[in-house]
């Protein structure tokens, strides 16, 4: 019998161990991205071509007929002003929140939990929500949601259709506007943890410094506390990003894609493509168009954070 | 130990005998009336086949969204339920009969004797190359109007209205009155579309209608155009906040006395019935105009999918669901018509049979956006047009996208 050394030993086990998760993760995503990308660039566009299974190589046709196509394009153009708006909206109101909560007033304890349980909450049940509350009702006659509210304060001139508005300025989709705000609903009090987590992090010896060389609170916050948290707002910004590029149950629960395309995302397009017409080729090149999305945001910090651990 | 070992074994054992009976039932009746009508059925199954156990595998959405998508991964991983709940007409036999995936069931019809008891022009879109592949249990009508009695007197209307210019007269004057004259929920984009193809069967007349599907009519037809140009004009009658709204919440307008008058499949009858009102008392109903001596067929069928785990099983459902009992103990509770022509009449309220009377007598014409006239792609690349159509108001360029989608998906 040969004898094995323990730690070679101890070696062989660890990656016996992790063997069927490696198989499992190189089949079930790996492979399965890179069938995505086959029936991409394939003719499957009906059912019966995916059961025949004939494969006819379509280079690239599917991605440019998607180009060409308005509604993906107005999905592009939302994908991005949702993005810019979402992730300012929860970094500057995650970094408010943070601050106010780590000042430390009284029962900010509490106001920590409430803005951090948006969270928990499934983005379905979100969207439903918001979906009444700025559901715009038969103006002026029957008002709901918040248009009801503005009528009660006597602000008539603030009601409007909120994501059933049609309107747009440069390729922003006002009917997007409700959308972003229950996204940020959702997830700035995520943004707010991190934050102060951050905040709290900071050496309190260095803030100590600053004031005895006679900082204000303002200077110390810019110039001290804010370059801190730069890591932090960079992760935030990674995380929210993946989010709102893939984003699907919110604005499928809420608006779905809206008259005229207003609220469309790619995954709904995606969705709808694939398991309503049964276009699988034009479907997958969906897919993959928003996986490199995605990848554009993830694979340059996993990057640096690999570089920075080696 | 040894027992707990024995006790296993007999569990085993008995779960694997037990699992030799079993019978799986796939749909996506979930909601209000339709659960009940399909567990009363299961009762009727189980009056004559007391030992067979049914699994009841229901996927909840709207109009079988989801459940669509379930049913397709599980026939293409060769794993199909025992029967399952499908539109008839192009949703079957495009997805399912030409990849091969269902068994003819003619023979079926022929030994029950029951073959000439269904309207031929049903079974003939349940039907590929003179096989007919799955069994309607029930039939819903698209094109009706539904409306608030109330409020058309209060508007002064006393005749329905028959044809589109009348129809604008009548609006006109519930709008002048002060109400939502035409109430829609498009939220989910389907609505708008059924609209759409009511207006279409009306344009086009049931004979060009059902000439789209086999080539026999153009959609460079000009009744297309038309029917574009009615819809165009209908949007200005409708409640502006259409969008944020679903064909629920639309029917509701009416029964809220908010709006007068709401296309929409005869569901929404079943919906008005749950919310307290008696057909006949509250609202009334008449066909989408133009469109009388047509009768728009959306249609639930189950078929029998090539190796079913439990065929012969499968078979008696498939007796059971085609029954004259099966069929008006179903039916009744989930507010449709019986498919078969000899069922029970005085089970039904009166817009049934009214809905029945037509449906003997009319022509039948399979509905797109329910499944029955053309292939899922087409139904879909349609509703898109229609969204934007709602929109962009865009005559020429939506014509030609529907010209586009049927030269695409249509064979």
């Amino acid at each position: 019998m040969v004898q094995i050394k323990g730690s070679t030993r101890r070696k062989l086990v660890g990656f016996l161990i992790l063997l069927p998760t490696l198989v499992s993760l190189g089949v079930f995503v790996y492979v399965f991205i890179g069938w995505t990308v086959g029936v991409s660039f394939s003719n499957w566009n009906s059912f019966s071509k995916l059961i025949k299974g004939e494969y006819i190589f379509t280079g690239l046709r599917n991605y440019m007929r998607l180009f060409e196509d308005p509604r993906f394009q107005t999905d592009l153009w939302n994908t991005l002003f949702f993005t810019l708006f979402f992730i300012a909206g929860c970094l500057s109101l995650g970094i408010i929140l943070a601050v106010l909560i780590d000042k430390g007033l009284k029962g900010s304890r509490v106001f920590q939990s409430i803005f951090l349980f948006p969270m928990a909450i499934s983005f379905v049940v979100t969207g439903t929500v918001w979906s009444w509350i700025f559901a715009p009702g038969i103006l002026p006659k029957f008002p709901q949601g918040m248009n009801l509210l503005f009528k009660l304060m006597g602000l008539q001139a603030l009601q409007w259709r909120w994501y059933t508005s049609t309107t747009s300025i440069l390729h922003f989709n006002l009917a997007l506007i409700p959308v972003i705000i229950a996204a940020i609903w959702q997830l700035s009090g995520y943004t707010m943890a991190m934050y102060l987590a951050g905040l709290r992090g900071i050496d309190q010896a260095l803030i100590e410094a600053a004031k005895v060389d006679g900082a204000t609170d303002r200077q110390i916050f810019w110039r001290i506390k804010f370059p801190i948290l730069r890591p932090i707002t960079l992760s935030a910004m990674i995380i929210l990003g993946h989010i709102s590029l893939k984003i699907f149950d919110l604005v499928y629960s809420m608006t779905g894609s809206g008259p005229n395309n207003v609220t469309d995302v790619p995954a709904i397009y995606m969705f709808e493509t694939t398991f309503r017409a049964n276009r699988y080729a034009t479907g997958s090149a969906i897919a993959i168009i928003m996986l490199v999305m995605v990848a554009v945001v993830i694979v340059p910090y996993l990057v640096t954070s690999i570089k920075k651990e080696v | 130990m040894r027992k707990v070992l024995i006790l296993f074994v007999v569990l085993l054992l008995s779960y694997v005998l037990l699992a030799e009976n079993q019978l799986e039932i796939f749909s996506w009746w979930t909601g209000g009336g339709e659960e009940e009508g399909l567990l009363a059925l299961f009762d009727v199954f189980h009056k004559y086949y007391p030992d067979v156990e049914i699994i009841n595998a229901t996927v909840a959405g709207g109009a079988g969204t989801n459940a669509k998508a379930v049913l397709k991964t599980r026939m293409i991983g060769g794993n199909p339920p025992d029967s399952f709940q499908v539109h008839g007409g192009m949703e079957l036999i495009d997805t399912y009969v030409v990849t091969g995936m269902m068994e003819p069931i003619t023979w079926l019809l022929e030994e029950w004797g029951i073959k000439d008891k269904f309207p031929e022009d049903i079974l003939k879109i349940c039907s590929y190359e003179g096989e007919v592949y799955s069994i309607p249990v029930n039939v819903h009508r698209g094109n009706v109007v539904f409306y608030n009695k109330a409020i058309l007197e209060k508007a002064g209307i006393k005749e329905l209205p028959t044809t589109w210019p009348e129809f604008f007269e009548v609006l006109k004057k519930v709008k002048a009155a002060g109400y939502v004259p035409l109430a829609l929920g498009d939220k989910n984009k389907w609505t708008a579309t059924h609209l759409f193809e009511d207006i279409l069967l009306s344009t086009l007349g049931p004979y060009n209608y059902n000439g789209l599907w086999n080539g026999r009519t153009s959609f460079e037809h000009q009744g297309v155009k038309e029917a574009l140009e009615i819809f165009i004009e209908l949007m200005k009658y409708v409640n502006e906040n259409h969008a944020s709204l679903t064909w629920q919440d639309a029917t509701l307008l009416v029964f809220e006395g908010k709006a007068a008058f709401n296309v929409m499949g005869d569901w929404a009858e079943g919906y008005l019935k749950t919310l307290g009102w008696t057909p006949g008392k509250e609202f009334g109903w008449m066909v989408v105009p133009g469109t009388k001596g047509a009768f728009m067929v959306v249609t639930d069928t189950f078929g029998l999918p090539k190796n079913a785990p439990h065929r012969e099983n499968a078979i008696k459902w498939l007796k059971i669901i085609s029954s004259v009992e099966g069929q008006d103990t179903f039916n009744p509770i989930k507010g449709s018509i019986p498919a078969r022509i000899d069922a029970d009449r005085s089970l039904y309220d009166d817009y049934l049979i009214w809905s029945m009377n037509d449906f003997a007598t009319n022509a039948l014409c399979p509905s797109i956006i329910h499944g029955s006239a053309a292939p899922e792609a087409f139904a879909t690349a349609l509703n898109d047009a229609i969204n934007m159509f709602v929109t962009t108001k865009d005559l020429k360029k939506t014509h030609k996208i529907i010209i586009y989608a049927a030269e695409d998906y249509l064979e």
